[in-house]
């Protein structure tokens, strides 16, 4: 273990670790905004409307991440017209298509997890919603959803630490997050166990702090489950 | 019955050790695994159904045949090819090495079995100026943890965009898609690269580096520090093709003209 090739790297680690939350905040804010919409459509009885949203997740959810990513970013980039389009100024950047890649994905296990929870409101709360002739869209917004969402909370936090996890998956495409300097640093050094270590060690920091964020959270919204 | 199945699981699990056992040394030829990279053409590459061709795959079974040992060809990323060759997975690397000082503190080398500059590839009609301030601001497509790494990041870290990919064939890819001005690698690979469909537009420019201090001192193989036996049979066997004319025949078969560089 030769401790001065991580101290002389820290620089290189501090800004990967930069790059790494921020792909993890953008892609799980974007997600999240994509997953509700898409919750409601994979709930509802209508088959117009769920079966379209439980393709998009079956699609996402089937196939690895690191295809897709390669998929946008390798496989997009062969196209002439895309290339020569505006949409090129976007799928150029490794950075977006990073983001892109990662936002779909975590859209697709975000909705999958709020579909159930709206399936699992009590059938008492919309009746008692529909006593007080709430509309659907009222009913939605203030009984199903903030019910759904609080009842989702420990499921999303594992989705959110899946993520971070996954974020890795933009050091293959030439993004220098956490992983991506490790890897760099390992091809300078040769020492994979004191590179991977410390990227290791960075990622076990940010999960234990997401953790403790979600606690917060499940404390202050699901107090009333408290026994 | 559950007698009889103890038994079996005995008589397999004695069977599985004996199979294991004699590898080492019932058998009258030696065998030596061989690290190579199968993502480098011309020197080496994955062909269509998964066998290993190219200039390295056919200098080392040619050596392993001198040697008078059994090949076996263990396919590595380059990232993980030195620590793999640490950790025993292969006795020797045949992946177009540069011998550098870095290297060196990690592994031995064998005398070198190639030399080659390196240099950069753009595409037809881009002006580009290969100098400290052309190059300002452009983008440039290497393998990580190369010495075309090592000497953009040394050169030019500070005033280019340095893309690392794992593979040159990636890097190649990107440069298609036009996400990078400028690769930059082993003259040879790009050659290889613009004679293929994909790289007719594409042209070398600039100089050809081969500065001692990134580049080292040829292409060699490397192998355990501790191996020194072993090294010294490559060293021999080299010098054996290079005698009967077996290292001219494979290097015709890629390249018109000397890579050897007395």
């Amino acid at each position: 273990m030769d401790f001065s090739i991580i101290i002389d790297n820290l620089p290189l680690l501090f800004k990967g670790l930069g790059l790494t939350l921020q792909l993890l905040v953008i892609s799980l804010a974007i997600g999240f905004v994509l997953a509700i919409p898409l919750a409601i459509m994979a709930a509802s009885k209508s088959p117009w409307l769920r079966l379209p949203a439980k393709a998009y997740i079956y699609v996402f959810r089937g196939t690895p991440l690191l295809i897709q990513i390669f998929i946008i970013y390798f496989g997009f980039s062969q196209f002439e017209w895309l290339r020569e389009s505006y949409l090129w100024v976007i799928f150029k950047s490794a950075y977006w298509c990073a983001i892109i890649a990662f936002s779909l994905n975590t859209a697709a296990y975000t909705a999958e997890i709020f579909r159930g929870a709206i399936l699992q409101t009590p059938k008492g709360e919309i009746e008692a919603a529909e006593a007080c002739g709430m509309s659907r869209w009222d009913q939605y917004r203030h009984v199903i959803l903030p019910s759904a969402f609080r009842r989702s909370i420990p499921m999303y936090g594992n989705e959110v630490i899946f993520m971070l996890h996954a974020t890795v998956l933009a050091g293959v495409i030439t993004l220098v997050d956490l992983f991506g300097a490790a890897k760099i640093i390992n091809s300078r050094h040769y020492a994979p166990f004191e590179s991977f270590i410390s990227a290791g060690l960075f990622y076990l920091a940010i999960t234990f702090t997401i953790v403790f964020i979600f606690k917060l959270i499940e404390s202050r919204f699901l107090k009333h489950l408290k026994r | 019955m559950k007698k009889r199945l103890t038994i079996s699981s005995l008589l397999l699990s004695l069977f599985m050790l004996l199979s294991v056992l004699p590898a080492s040394t019932a058998f009258a030829k030696d065998v030596v695994r061989i690290g190579v990279e199968g993502a480098y053409p011309p020197f080496s590459k994955t062909t269509k159904d998964g066998k290993l061709e190219g200039f390295d795959i056919d200098i080392a079974n040619a050596l392993c045949d001198k040697m008078g040992v059994d090949c076996k060809l263990v396919k590595q990323d380059w990232d993980g090819i030195i620590p793999a060759l640490l950790a025993k997975k292969y006795d020797a690397i045949v992946a177009s090495m540069s011998i550098t000082k870095e290297r060196k503190e990690k592994v031995d080398f064998t005398k070198p079995y190639y030399k080659s500059p390196a240099r950069f590839m753009h595409k037809k009609g881009d002006k580009i100026e290969i100098s400290k301030a052309g190059l300002k601001g452009k983008s440039v497509a290497v393998q990580r943890g190369t010495v075309s790494d090592k000497f953009i990041t040394g050169e030019f870290g500070d005033d280019v965009d340095v893309k690392r990919y794992g593979t040159q064939e990636e890097a190649y890819l990107d440069m298609n898609a036009g996400r990078v001005d400028l690769v930059f690698a082993d003259a040879f690979v790009l050659l290889e690269y613009i004679k293929s469909d994909k790289g007719k537009d594409y042209e070398l420019i600039g100089d050809s580096y081969t500065d001692e201090k990134y580049f080292g001192e040829g292409i060699g193989i490397a192998i355990r520090k501790d191996d020194k036996d072993l090294a010294e049979k490559f060293n021999k066997a080299i010098k054996a093709i290079r005698e009967d004319g077996t290292y001219d025949k494979i290097r015709k078969k890629y390249f018109d003209f000397d890579i050897f560089g007395e």
